[in-house]
């Protein structure tokens, strides 16, 4: 970890130019995220920081997004996840599993007619809820689905 | 092995459904070998970018939670029948790849 600390931190110095534009307003932190990698929230270990820093906090509950996930996930390494959403104009889909040592596990953005849906597999550490944040203009949904895991997807 | 992927693409009622197969590790550096104890060093897919016909459809940022192999599925309104496919991706070591397909 201390290795991908110190790769992160020496390619962070680019970064430092897209820190100023955010805090002067000349960017919005959704525009960011697409070029620059939101670093903070990819290691934040807490659900509501990663929540905060992708300006998601708060995100209005939304029976529009379905997250398609096994009820029970025998082996915690492979869990396919298919995240569609039927909110109009959403661009992008962050898919959060809260139980992992790091929540964060994607955040991808659409464009040119693609439409806000996923199909994955990721790894979860324990049984979690995964959660599913859609960016649709400057509004932020969200929507959890339970998961249990029989055997862990991390350590070992 | 590291670096390839299989791409299946092709138009379903107006829609091109794509599916891609990376090989990579994809470890997490939470991992330790269990011979020597020692951990197993963070290699993972962090960015991955995808064009049709040179127009950029879908950009993703992971973190190592994504499983190994990882699988990308993803959809495209307005793309047709030979439309080319460019999917990238570059890891926290720098290693990349990139790979096209013909959308069928």
């Amino acid at each position: 970890m201390n290795k991908l600390r110190r790769l992160l931190l020496k390619s962070g110095g680019a970064s430092g130019a897209v820190a100023i534009a955010l805090a002067t307003g000349l960017l919005r932190p959704s525009q960011v995220f697409a070029l620059e990698r939101n670093i903070g929230a990819f290691e934040s270990k807490s659900v509501a920081d990663v929540l905060k820093l992708l300006g998601a906090a708060d995100a209005a509950a939304s029976q529009d997004i379905i997250i398609k996930a096994p009820e029970m996930a025998d082996n915690g390494m492979v869990v396919p996840i298919e995240v569609t959403s039927r909110i109009p104009g959403a661009t992008s889909i962050t898919l959060l599993a809260e139980k992992n040592p790091f929540p964060l596990v994607a955040h991808t953005e659409f464009s040119n007619g693609a439409s806000a849906y996923l199909n994955t597999r990721i790894k979860l550490s324990q049984s979690s809820p995964v959660t599913a944040v859609i960016t649709a203009g400057d509004k932020k949904y969200v929507v959890s689905t339970e998961v249990k895991v029989t055997i862990g997807g991390c350590g070992g | 092995m590291s670096g390839a992927m299989k791409i299946r693409a092709r138009m379903a009622d107006g829609i091109a459904d794509v599916a891609v197969l990376m090989m990579h590790p994809m470890e997490t550096g939470q991992r330790k070998d269990p011979r020597t104890g020692q951990t197993i060093p963070a290699h993972f897919i962090q960015k991955v970018t995808a064009t049709v016909n040179e127009r950029q459809v879908l950009v993703a940022q992971w973190g190592a939670a994504v499983s190994k192999n990882p699988l990308l599925g993803f959809r495209v309104e307005g793309a047709k029948a030979g439309d080319k496919l460019v999917i990238t991706w570059e890891d926290n070591l720098g290693e990349k790849s990139r790979a096209e397909a013909t959308i069928a």
